[in-house]
């Protein structure tokens, strides 16, 4: 946004992420290009929030690689936002909420006020601005989060499932800012549950099971025929838990079995 | 108990009409009890806040350190303190034994735990919430760290309260270190125990009187901020 560089592609090479003596994420490789938008769906407990968090940093991989071949010798940090799964709101008001993100980006005092502002008007905020965060509702504070990562004009954008437990109103106001962040050139990731929501806001659909990129492809072709009978029937709403034999359909075609 | 009836209402005059002996030691005790508070705070607040967000060589040793503090009886810390500053004690040439200074070692000894130990909890807690987003902001738990003592800061200060009802509220150390001292060391708590024993009841009853009142005071506003707090920023 506003800038001529951009840190992307993100490459994954083999990225694994262990915890407790468990790989929660197997052996995943992708790469996100510029200016597309990334639906990842998949089960609860997939692996799905783990894999956001593997990207934008906030854990590190326990095997593989993730690059980013834009940045060059920039830290690509600065240049990324996440909303997340619960919003995290500072005990301050909803005007200061947003002040601080600037602030710790190293935006001078006397400009961060109309940032502010912009950010608020823009996710319908402003007439919430002397209150305290943590005191709006639920909605209205995933609101506030897109606002401060507004804000920061982040060059791609995590999202974790932004619309759970919001009203149809909420999810379409939530729609529509990412929907802007789009337009503004950020790159978004995003995940859901919901798949009309996935329908509406992927290029690209990644589906994700066990910790294991099941299927990777274009929105269309994925919502038309994936490839992957275990994404197809997530689409169709089975229980995946329902099959038997899931552990023998996970793997890749002609990946051989090494957990 | 006529006796009582009448060193009761002595002692409400003397209040009131703000005696000068009363007056004295109430206003000795205020400004030691608020230096020490002070000096704890300088203190543990830095050292409970390092504990909660750093992994430094030393960290558990401060850990069981100030639990070891908060744990020991008062009279004990005054002992520590007396032995510091006794002329054969490692300050003893500074000659601060039975001064007011004596006391508000003992004090900020009594305090610091507890201000650590309150501001660690608060940091810790208020970390774990944000760690992700701040993060995610690019900041680290360092410049983090003065958003959380901000966000923090109505706990913190309910913790400084109830460092300073310690203080206050304390016998058995400044009686040692300070040696109640007429017009020099003599605090409300340890006038008390002198009084007593005198049988001057009056006195006695009047500084009881001001130390509930300060108690109810310190504990009220502590009640004040809390429940603002909780209705106003959730
Ligand atoms: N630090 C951790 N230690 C151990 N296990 C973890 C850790 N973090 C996550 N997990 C496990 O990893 C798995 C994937 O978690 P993750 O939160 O990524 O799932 P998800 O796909 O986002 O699910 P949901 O749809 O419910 O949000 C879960 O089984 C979770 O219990
Ligand atoms: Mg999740």
């Amino acid at each position: 946004m506003g800038e001529e560089f951009s840190i992307l592609p993100l490459e994954l090479d083999n990225v694994s992420f262990e915890a407790g003596g468990k790989r929660l994420i197997k052996d995943l490789s992708h790469t996100f290009e510029t200016a597309l938008r990334t639906v990842i769906i998949g089960p609860n407990g997939a692996g799905k929030s783990l894999l956001l968090r593997l990207c934008h940093g906030l854990i590190g991989a326990s095997a593989g690689r993730i690059v980013w071949h834009g940045a060059g010798d920039r830290d690509p940090a600065p240049y990324q936002g996440m909303v997340f799964q619960r919003p995290i709101m500072l005990r301050r008001s909803v005007a200061a909420n947003v002040d601080y993100a600037l602030a710790l980006r190293g935006i001078r005092r006397r400009q961060r006020p109309v940032l502010v502002d912009e950010a608020l008007v823009h996710t319908g905020l402003k007439r919430f601005a002397r209150q305290p965060a943590r005191l709006l509702s639920f909605g209205e504070q995933q609101k506030l989060a897109l606002a401060r990562v507004w804000a920061l004009k982040p060059q791609i954008l995590f999202l974790d499932e932004p619309t759970a437990s919001l009203d149809p109103t909420a999810t379409h106001t939530v729609e529509e800012i990412i929907a802007a962040f789009h337009a503004a050139g950020t790159r978004i990731v995003l995940t859901t549950h919901d798949l009309g929501q996935a329908r509406r806001l992927a290029d690209e659909v990644l589906f994700l099971h066990r910790g294991r990129l099941l299927e990777k492809a274009p929105a269309a072709r994925f919502f038309a025929k994936p490839g992957n009978d275990l994404a197809e029937a997530f689409i169709r709403g089975e229980l995946l838990w329902w099959r038997r034999g899931i552990d023998r359909r996970e793997k890749p075609a002609g990946e051989k079995a090494i957990d | 108990m006529p006796e009582f009836g009448a060193a009761f209402a002595e002692a409400l005059s003397l209040v009131i009409r703000l005696d000068r002996d009363l007056a004295e030691i109430v206003w000795l005790s205020l400004k030691v009890s608020l230096a020490a508070v002070f000096l704890a705070t300088v203190i543990g607040m830095p050292l409970g806040a390092a504990v909660a967000l750093f992994h430094f060589p030393g960290r558990k040793a401060v850990i069981v350190g100030l639990n070891a503090l908060m744990g020991l009886p008062p009279v004990v810390v005054g002992l520590i303190v007396y032995l510091a500053l006794s002329r054969a004690g490692p300050f003893g040439v500074f000659g601060l034994l039975f001064t007011p200074a004596a006391l508000i070692a003992a004090q900020v000894l009594l305090v610091v735990p507890i201000i650590a130990a309150l501001t660690r909890q608060v940091v810790e807690d208020l970390w774990a919430e944000y760690s992700d987003q701040l993060r995610s902001f690019g900041a680290g738990p360092g410049r983090a760290l003065t958003a959380l003592l901000w966000d923090g800061r109505f706990t913190l200060l309910t913790a400084v309260l109830a460092g300073f009802g310690r203080a206050s509220a304390e016998v058995g150390a400044v009686m040692i270190v300070g040696g109640n001292i007429d017009h020099v060391t003599r605090v409300m708590t340890t006038a008390i125990a002198l009084e007593v024993r005198k049988g001057d009841l009056a006195l006695a009853l009047g500084l009881g009187v001001i130390l509930m009142v300060l108690s109810l005071i310190v504990n009220g506003a502590a009640f004040l901020i809390k429940d603002t707090v909780e209705t106003r920023y959730g």
